[in-house]
C-alpha cells in the first residue's frame, strides 16, 4: 500500500552535527560496505576499475562553503533519506514497492514488486533514492533496516553502518518522536534543522547547526609562570631576585 | 530532468492516440465527421495503434518491464497508477465501439464512443497530474501542465481526425476544432513558458542545507567525482538559447504551422485540402515531440541544489 499509514508514535532516525563532521566519507562508505551485502544486496558498482566508475550509494556527502569572508564556514555536508513522515516518494508509487512502515517510521522499498519507474526518485526532494540500474529496482537507505533489530550481533551494533563508525561522533540514531530520548534532547539543546520543510515532506531526520565560530581574544594573554613551574634551581634563584 | 526517449513518445504517441479517440467518439455519434465503416474503422484503428505503441514505449522506461501488471494496484494514492487504470479500461469501449461499427449498430457506438471519449480524455488528465504533482520540480508544478496536456491532445487528436475525414470527403469540423485547438496551444505555452521562466525556485541551497543562518551556500566539493544516477536523470540541463530556439520552432512549426494549414484546407478544400491536412497532422506530431522534449530538459529538479547550488 502506497498510501501513508496514520502518523506512529514512533519515528527512528538520524541525527547529524555538521559541526563535527570532518567529511572523511567514513558514513559513506561503510554504508556501502554493509549494504552491499544487507537487506538491498547487490548494491552495484559499474565500470569499477575504468574511467567513469559509479555506483548506488545511500549516503553522499558534500561540501560547501556557507557565508562570506571571516565569517565564512566550510561544512561537511552528509546527504541520505531523511524518513520524511509524509513523503511523497511513498504515495506516488504505483506498485506499492514503496512504502513507509507504520511501527517505526521507517521508508523502505520492496524489492520484489518495484518496476524500476523510477517516479519515486523523482518526488524525492532531496535526491536520496537511486536506481539499481542491474536489476531494475530502486535502492535507498533503509536505516540499517538488518542492523537495528538484529538480534544476531551484540545489542551496542544494532546502530545504522554510518553511525557506528562516524570517527567524530557526528552522527545519532534514535527515536525522534519521544521527547525524551537523547536524541530528542539532542536537537532540543542544539537547534537541530529540517531540511528544505517548505516541501512539506516533514523529514524526520535533523541537522544541528555548526556552533559560532570562538572568537581570538583581544590582545595574546602574557605567560606568567608561578616560580613552582621554573625547574632550573639557578633560573628560579634569579626569577625571585628580579621578582622584588 | 533527462528526456527520456520512450517517454517523450509515449506521451506524444498515446496523447494523440487519445486525442483522436475523444474527437472520434464524440463527433461520430453526432454526425459531424463520415459516416461510412471505412472511416469509422480507419480512425479507431489509428488511434489504439497509437495508443498501444505508446503504453508499449512507456513500458521500455522501467527497469523490470515484466512487472508492469503490478502498476495498476494503487490508485488510490498514485497518479501514475490511476493512469494505467484509465489507460486499460478505455480500451473496453474502445472495442465495443469498433465492434459496433463493424456490426454497424449505431444503438452501441453512440453510448461506446462517448465512453470511450471520457477515458481518453481522462487517461491524459492522469498522465498531467503524474506531473503536476511532483512537488520538486518547479516547472512541472504549475497549474497550466494539465491543461496543456489535454489541450496538445486534442489538438493533435484532432488533426489527425480532420487528416482522415478530409480522406473520406469531409474533415471540415476536425479540422475546425484543430485550429482553435492549436491557437489555443499558442496561447497556453507562452503563458506557462512566460510563467516558468519567472517563477521562484521551490527551494534553495541554503533551504536544502539548513545553513542559510551562515549566508550564502555554495557547493565547494561534490561527493563524486563521477556521474551517477541522480546527475543523469535529474541533473540534465538544456542551454538557455537552445531552449529558445526550441520552443520557437514548436510554436511556429508545431502548432501555428498546422493550424494555418487547417485554416487553408477549410478554405479550399478537396485534394489540396486533403494535402494540407496531412502536412498539418505531421506538423502538430512532431512539434508535439519537441515540446514533450522541452517539458524534460527545461524542468530542474531540488536534488542539484546539493550538486550545483541552484
Ligand atoms: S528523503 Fe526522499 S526517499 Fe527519504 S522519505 Fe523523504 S522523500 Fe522519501
Ligand atoms: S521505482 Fe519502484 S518503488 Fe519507485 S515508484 Fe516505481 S515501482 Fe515504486
Amino acid at each position: 500500500m502506497t498510501c501513508l499509514p496514520a502518523p506512529g508514535a514512533k519515528k527512528l532516525g538520524l541525527v547529524i552535527d555538521l559541526d563535527t563532521c570532518v567529511g572523511c566519507q567514513a558514513c559513506a562508505t561503510n554504508c556501502k560496505e554493509w549494504n552491499a551485502s544487507g537487506h538491498s544486496a547487490p548494491l552495484p558498482d559499474f565500470k569499477p576499475y575504468a574511467a567513469g566508475q559509479e555506483g548506488v550509494w545511500f549516503n553522499r556527502v558534500h561540501s560547501f562553503e556557507a557565508g562570506e569572508g571571516e565569517a565564512g564556514r566550510t561544512v561537511h555536508f552528509p546527504r541520505s533519506c531523511l524518513h520524511c513522515e509524509t513523503p511523497d516518494c511513498v504515495t506516488v508509487c504505483p506498485t506499492g514497492a514503496s512504502y513507509k512502515r507504520a511501527e517505526d517510521g521507517i521508508v523502505l522499498v520492496n524489492h520484489d514488486t518495484c518496476i524500476g519507474c523510477g517516479l519515486c526518485a523523482w518526488a524525492c526532494p532531496y535526491g536520496a533514492r537511486e536506481m539499481d540500474e542491474d536489476q531494475g529496482v530502486m535502492k535507498k537507505c533503509t536505516l540499517c533496516i538488518d542492523r537495528i533489530y538484529n538480534e544476531n550481533i551484540p545489542e551496542a551494533q544494532r546502530q545504522p553502518a554510518c553511525v557506528l563508525t562516524c570517527p567524530t561522533k557526528a552522527r545519532h540514531f534514535g527515536d525522534l518522536g519521544d521527547p525524551e530520548s537523547a536524541v530528542s534532547k539532542l536537537v532540543a539543546e542544539r537547534g537541530g534543522q529540517p531540511l528544505m520543510p517548505e516541501l512539506g515532506y516533514n523529514p524526520v531526520n535533523r541537522y544541528l547547526p555548526p556552533r559560532k565560530k570562538a572568537l581570538p581574544p583581544s590582545a595574546p594573554v602574557e605567560d606568567a609562570p608561578t616560580p613552582m613551574d621554573i625547574k632550573n634551581p639557578l633560573l628560579r634563584w634569579m626569577d625571585r631576585v628580579l621578582s622584588r | 530532468m533527462n528526456p527520456a526517449p520512450s517517454i517523450v513518445f509515449f506521451t506524444t504517441a498515446s496523447g494523440a492516440g487519445y486525442g483522436l479517440l475523444f474527437w472520434l467518439g464524440l463527433l461520430r455519434p453526432l454526425g459531424l465527421v463520415p459516416g461510412g465503416q471505412g472511416f469509422g474503422l480507419t480512425a479507431l484503428a489509428l488511434a489504439l495503434v497509437l495508443i498501444t505503441a505508446g503504453l508499449l514505449s512507456s513500458t521500455a522506461h522501467l527497469g523490470n518491464p515484466r512487472r508492469a501488471w503490478r502498476a495498476v494496484s494503487q490508485w488510490r494514492s498514485s497518479w501514475l497508477s490511476r493512469e494505467g487504470v484509465a489507460a486499460l479500461a478505455t480500451y473496453v469501449p474502445a472495442v465495443l465501439f469498433g465492434l459496433g461499427l463493424l456490426a454497424e449498430m449505431p444503438g452501441l457506438t453512440a453510448p461506446m464512443g462517448l465512453l470511450a471519449a471520457l477515458g481518453a480524455a481522462a487517461t491524459i488528465y492522469c498522465t498531467g497530474m503524474i506531473y503536476a504533482c511532483l512537488k520538486p520540480v518547479k516547472e512541472w508544478r504549475h497549474p497550466l501542465v494539465v491543461p496543456g496536456y489535454l489541450l496538445l491532445g486534442a489538438f493533435s487528436g484532432a488533426a489527425l481526425l480532420a487528416m482522415l475525414g478530409s480522406f473520406w470527403g469531409d474533415g471540415a469540423v476536425p479540422a475546425a476544432l484543430a485550429l482553435l485547438a492549436g491557437l489555443a496551444a499558442l496561447v497556453v505555452k507562452n503563458i506557462y513558458w512566460t510563467a516558468i521562466d519567472q517563477a521562484p525556485p521551490v527551494a534553495t541551497a541554503e533551504s536544502a542545507t539548513s545553513l542559510g543562518f551562515i549566508g550564502k551556500v555554495r557547493p565547494l566539493e561534490p561527493p563524486h567525482t563521477e556521474t551517477n544516477y541522480l546527475l543523469r536523470e535529474m541533473g540534465f540541463r538544456i542551454a538557455r538559447k537552445h531552449a529558445e530556439k526550441l520552443r520557437l520552432l514548436a510554436l511556429t512549426a508545431g502548432f501555428g504551422a498546422p493550424a494555418a494549414l487547417c485554416a487553408f484546407a477549410l478554405l479550399v478544400g478537396g485534394g489540396m485540402g486533403a494535402a494540407a491536412l496531412t502536412l498539418g497532422a505531421a506538423l502538430a506530431l512532431a512539434g508535439l515531440l519537441v515540446e514533450r522534449w522541452l517539458m524534460f530538459a527545461e524542468a530542474t529538479h531540488t536534488v542539484t541544489l546539493y550538486y550545483h547550488g541552484q
